[in-house]
C-alpha cells in the first residue's frame, strides 16, 4: 500500500469520516461507479472487447477536465499521478484518433484509464496541465506525433523532432522513411571491380606504434 | 544571461540540451530540450512484430537492457493471456536484479565523475564488466542481451551461471560498502548534495515522477511491492525511502537499493538451485516457440514453429499496459493490438521523459553548479527519454 | 670469434666499435673515438614526418561525443579493464578545439546531425573520425525518418567499427587501426607551402 508523506494532500471535494480505518484495494469498477453517478448527463461508455486488459473508458472531450478534477480531488479515489497520455489512429474508421489517459492512483494503489476520441477534421483536445503538470511533455509528445492539439497548452511545439519537421511521422497515412541500401544487386550501373583472386598474398601488418 | 548547456557535454550523460537563464550564478529558468536521439521507435514498431521489437528496447534504456526487454515481454504476455513458467520467472528477476545494480553502478560512476569523485568511476565500472560478464555468459552480448522472449527465456541459463552470480553477489556488499566509505560522510560530497535540487512530495506526484526520486522525496512507491509482477510479491527485500527529497537522499536510496538488489538475487539464486531444471518457456505453442526436439518429432510443433517464426503470433484485438520498476522508474509498455502479428500501436512510458520534466522545479533559483548535481541525481538516460 | 653487430632499431651512424679490436690501438685519437662514440650513439636519424606521425599516433586526444549506447561500452574503455590510457587517449576532451579524434559513438538522429557537423568543423586540423557502432556506420537497426543513415553522410570517416555495440576490444582495434592509418599518412604542408606548391 503506498502512504504518501506529508505534503502530498491535494485539496479534496469530499473530506473522510473521521477514525474510519484504511479502505481496500479500490477497483475500476467502483471507480466508473462513481463517475457515472457524478456525471450522469455526460456520456461515458466502457471500452468493451475480449482482450481489453485494463478498465477503460470513452469520455467527451469538452468533459475531459471536469472529470479528470474530479478523479484527482475526490477522497475515495485520489487518482493523483497521471502516468503518461498518448495518442493512437485509427485509420481508416472514424473518428480517427483517440487520446489515452493513464491514471494512476498511489494511496488507493488502482489504475484507471481514459479515452477520448478525436475526430480528423477537429483534432483538439482541453489540454490537463490544470489538472496534472505532467502532462506538458506528453501533450507535446502526442502533438509532434499526431498533430493534435491541446487547448491552453503554454508551449505548444515540437518536443522530440527538429522544428522545422513538416508532417506528422506516426500517423498511419506517413511513411516510415525507409531507405533502401544499396548493394550492387540493386544498384546494377554502379560498376565494381572484380577483385583479382589469383594472385592473394597475406597483407603484412606491422604495427609500428611503438 | 542565456546560457545554453549544449547538446555535447560531458555531464549531460547524453544528448540533452538544456537553455538555462541565468543572472550571475542564479538559474532563473531551465529548460531542457530533448529529441537529440530520436530514433523513431514507436513508428518502427508498428513494421515489426513482437518479438522482432525486443531487441530495438535495448536501446532504449541502454544501461538496464534487460529490465527494458523484460517489460515488453510483460505486455505482450498480458496481451495474450498467458504467464512464464515459474523457472523462467526466476531467471528473469535474478537478471533484471544484476541489471539494477549494473545500472546504479554506472549512475553512481558518472555522478559522482561530474561533482569531482573520479575513483568512484574506476571502481563502479570494476563491478559493471562483473555483471556484464554474467550476461555474456548468459546470451552472447555484453549490452545489449535481448535474451527474454514472450512467454519466458530465449535459451536456457548455461551451466556455470549460477556459480558465477553467486560469486558476484556473495562480493557486492563489501563493493557497496567500499563507494559509501568513498562518498557518505564525505564533507565534499555532503556539500554538493545535500539540500541541492530538492523536489517535494507534493511536487513529485503532480509532476509524475516515479523511481528513485519519488522515493527519495518520501513517498513510499515501488511497483514491485504494490503492483508485483514475475513473483516478485514472494521476495523478501525493503524498499528504502528518503525524507527530504534532495541529491543526497536520493544518492542513499539509490546505493540502498543496491543493497537490497543483491539480497533479492541472492533469494534468486538459492531458489534457482532448489528448483532444479525445468521449462524455460511455456509450452503454449500458438504464442511461443516449441523446443528443437520437438519441432524435430512433431508435426503440429514443427507447423506452430514455422508460423510464429514466419509470420509472428497472432494476438487477440484489443489493447495492453504493463509495467515493471526499472532502475530509472515506472517503465510501461502499452501495446494496441488489431489481430496482426505487427502491434497496432506501441506506446513506451519512459521515466526519464517523465522525470526529466521535474529539472526545471528543482533547480530554478539555485546556482548553476546545482545544476549538474540535478541531471547526475535524477538518472536520466536520452534513449529512454527520445526514443 | 664472430663480429656481432649490435642491431639498432634506428639506424645510427657508424656501428658500435669492435669489442675484439685490440685495446690501446686507439692512441692519442682514443678520446676523440669516444667522444665521437657517444655522439653517434645518442642521434637517430629519421624523417620529420615519422617522428610526427609517431607523436600523433600514440597521444590521441578523442572528443566525449558519446550518443547512445555505444558511448557506454566508450565509458568502459576508460574503466581499468579495458584501459586506454595505455594507447595515450584517456583524456577525453569536453571542447572540440582542443580534441583531434571524433569518436561517433551512437546513431545520429536528423536533430543531431547540424551539431555533430559544426562540431566536427570546430575541431582544428589534424583530425579523425571514428564511426564506431553499426548505427554510425550505417545506420544500423534504425531504417527510418529519424536516423541518418551513417555518419559518413556528414564527416568524412576515417575507420569504421561494426558491432551494436561493438565490444571494448573491438574499439580498441579500431583505434590501433587509427593509430596504423596515422603512421603511414603523409604529413600536410603548412598553407605557405601549399600555395607554393600550386595546390588547393
Amino acid at each position: 500500500m503506498a502512504e504518501p508523506a506529508s505534503g502530498s494532500a491535494a485539496p479534496t471535494a469530499t473530506a473522510p469520516p473521521p477514525g474510519a480505518p484504511e479502505p481496500a484495494r479500490l477497483s475500476p469498477e467502483r471507480v466508473e461507479q462513481r463517475l457515472r453517478e457524478r456525471f450522469s448527463e455526460v456520456p461515458i461508455e466502457r471500452q468493451m472487447g475480449e482482450a481489453v486488459r485494463d478498465h477503460t473508458v470513452y469520455v467527451p472531450a469538452e468533459h475531459l477536465v471536469e472529470v479528470c478534477t474530479f478523479l484527482r480531488d475526490d477522497h475515495e479515489l485520489d487518482f493523483a499521478m497521471l502516468s503518461w497520455v498518448g495518442g493512437i489512429d485509427y485509420l481508416p474508421r472514424q473518428p480517427r484518433f483517440e487520446v489515452v489517459y493513464h491514471l494512476l492512483s498511489l494511496r488507493r494503489n488502482c489504475r484507471f484509464v481514459l479515452k477520448v476520441r478525436v475526430p480528423e477534421e477537429a483534432p483538439r483536445v482541453p489540454t490537463l496541465i490544470g489538472v496534472w503538470p505532467t502532462a506538458n511533455w506528453h501533450e507535446r509528445e502526442t502533438y509532434d506525433f499526431y498533430g493534435i492539439t491541446f487547448e491552453g497548452h503554454p508551449d505548444m511545439t515540437r518536443i522530440l523532432l527538429p522544428e522545422a519537421w513538416v508532417g506528422w511521422p506516426l500517423r498511419k497515412d506517413s511513411p516510415l522513411g525507409y531507405q533502401e541500401v544499396s548493394f550492387t544487386h540493386n544498384t546494377p550501373t554502379r560498376t565494381v571491380p572484380a577483385p583479382d583472386l589469383t594472385r592473394l598474398k597475406p597483407k603484412k601488418v606491422r604495427y609500428r606504434a611503438h | 544571461m542565456t546560457l545554453n548547456m549544449g547538446p555535447q557535454h560531458p555531464s549531460t550523460h547524453g544528448v540533452l540540451r538544456v537553455v538555462l537563464e541565468l543572472d550571475g550564478e542564479t538559474v532563473v529558468r531551465a529548460k531542457p530540450i530533448i529529441g537529440y536521439l530520436h530514433t523513431g521507435m514507436e513508428k518502427q514498431a508498428e513494421y515489426k512484430t513482437y518479438t522482432q521489437s525486443i531487441p530495438q528496447t535495448d536501446r532504449m534504456d541502454y544501461l538496464a537492457p534487460l529490465s527494458n526487454n523484460l517489460a515488453l515481454c510483460l505486455a505482450a504476455e498480458k496481451l495474450l493471456g498467458i504467464e512464464a513458467p515459474p523457472r523462467a520467472q526466476v531467471v528473469r528477476v535474478l537478471l533484471t536484479e544484476l541489471t539494477r545494480i549494473s545500472a546504479h553502478c554506472v549512475w553512481l560512476g558518472t555522478h559522482a565523475l561530474d561533482i569531482g569523485a573520479m575513483t568512484v568511476f574506476f571502481y563502479c565500472f570494476r563491478e559493471r564488466e562483473k555483471v556484464l560478464s554474467i550476461y555474456d555468459m548468459v546470451c552472447g552480448a555484453r549490452m545489449t542481451a535481448s535474451y527474454f522472449r514472450v512467454g519466458g527465456l530465449a535459451s536456457d541459463i548455461p551451466e556455470g551461471l549460477l556459480e558465477r552470480c553467486r560469486t558476484f553477489v556473495d562480493e557486492m556488499p563489501a563493493h557497496v560498502d567500499e563507494y559509501e566509505t568513498l562518498l557518505s560522510k564525505n564533507p565534499i560530497w555532503l556539500a554538493r548534495t545535500q539540500g541541492v535540487a530538492p523536489l517535494s512530495a507534493r511536487d513529485a506526484v503532480a509532476l509524475g515522477v516515479t523511481g528513485p526520486i519519488l522515493r527519495g522525496s518520501g513517498v513510499r512507491w515501488d511497483l514491485r511491492k504494490t503492483q508485483p509482477y514475475c513473483g516478485y510479491d514472494g521476495y523478501d527485500f525493503e524498499v528504502p525511502v528518503g525524507a527530504n527529497g534532495d541529491a543526497y537522499d536520493r544518492y542513499m536510496v539509490r546505493v540502498n537499493e543496491m543493497r537490497q538488489s543483491t539480497r533479492i538475487a541472492d533469494q534468486a539464486i538459492r531458489r534457482l538451485q532448489e528448483m532444479g531444471p525445468g521449462d524455460y518457456r511455456l509450452r503454449d505453442y500458438k504464442y511461443v516457440l516449441p523446443s528443437k526436439e520437438e519441432v524435430k518429432t512433431s508435426m503440429e510443433a514443427l507447423i506452430h514453429h514455422f508460423k510464429i517464426v514466419a509470420h509472428g503470433f497472432f494476438p487477440p484485438v484489443g489493447e495492453a499496459y504493463a509495467t515493471v520498476e526499472a532502475p530509472k522508474g515506472e517503465l510501461g509498455f502499452y501495446f494496441v493490438s488489431d489481430g496482426t502479428p505487427r502491434p497496432w500501436r506501441m506506446k513506451v512510458r519512459a521515466p526519464s521523459f517523465v522525470n526529466l520534466q521535474s529539472l526545471a522545479t528543482m533547480v530554478e533559483g539555485r546556482l548553476v553548479a546545482d545544476v549538474i548535481t540535478a541531471i547526475g541525481s535524477l538518472d536520466i538516460v536520452l534513449g529512454e527519454i527520445d526514443r | 670469434m664472430a663480429d656481432e653487430k649490435i642491431v639498432n632499431p634506428f639506424r645510427v651512424l657508424g656501428n658500435a666499435p669492435d669489442p675484439a679490436a685490440a685495446p690501446g690501438s686507439r692512441g692519442s685519437e682514443s678520446d676523440e673515438a669516444s667522444l665521437v662514440e657517444e655522439v653517434e650513439r645518442g642521434l637517430l636519424f629519421t624523417s620529420v614526418e615519422k617522428m610526427v606521425n609517431w607523436a600523433r599516433a600514440n597521444a590521441i586526444w578523442p572528443l566525449g561525443f558519446g550518443l547512445a549506447c555505444c558511448a557506454i561500452e566508450m565509458m568502459a574503455i576508460v574503466g581499468p579493464r579495458f584501459d586506454i590510457s595505455r594507447f595515450g587517449a584517456e583524456v577525453f576532451r569536453a571542447s572540440p578545439r582542443q580534441a583531434d579524434l571524433m569518436i561517433v559513438a551512437g546513431r545520429v538522429s536528423v536533430k543531431m546531425a547540424p551539431v555533430l557537423r559544426q562540431l566536427y568543423d570546430q575541431m582544428p586540423d589534424p583530425k579523425w573520425v571514428i564511426s564506431m557502432g553499426a548505427c554510425a556506420s550505417c545506420g544500423g537497426v534504425f531504417n527510418n525518418y529519424a536516423i541518418v543513415q551513417g555518419v559518413d553522410k556528414i564527416v568524412p570517416v576515417d575507420v569504421y567499427i561494426p558491432g551494436c555495440p561493438p565490444r571494448p576490444e573491438a574499439l580498441i582495434h579500431g583505434i590501433m587501426k587509427l593509430q596504423e592509418k596515422i603512421l603511414a599518412s603523409r604529413v600536410e604542408l603548412g598553407p605557405k607551402a601549399r600555395r607554393k606548391k600550386g595546390a588547393a
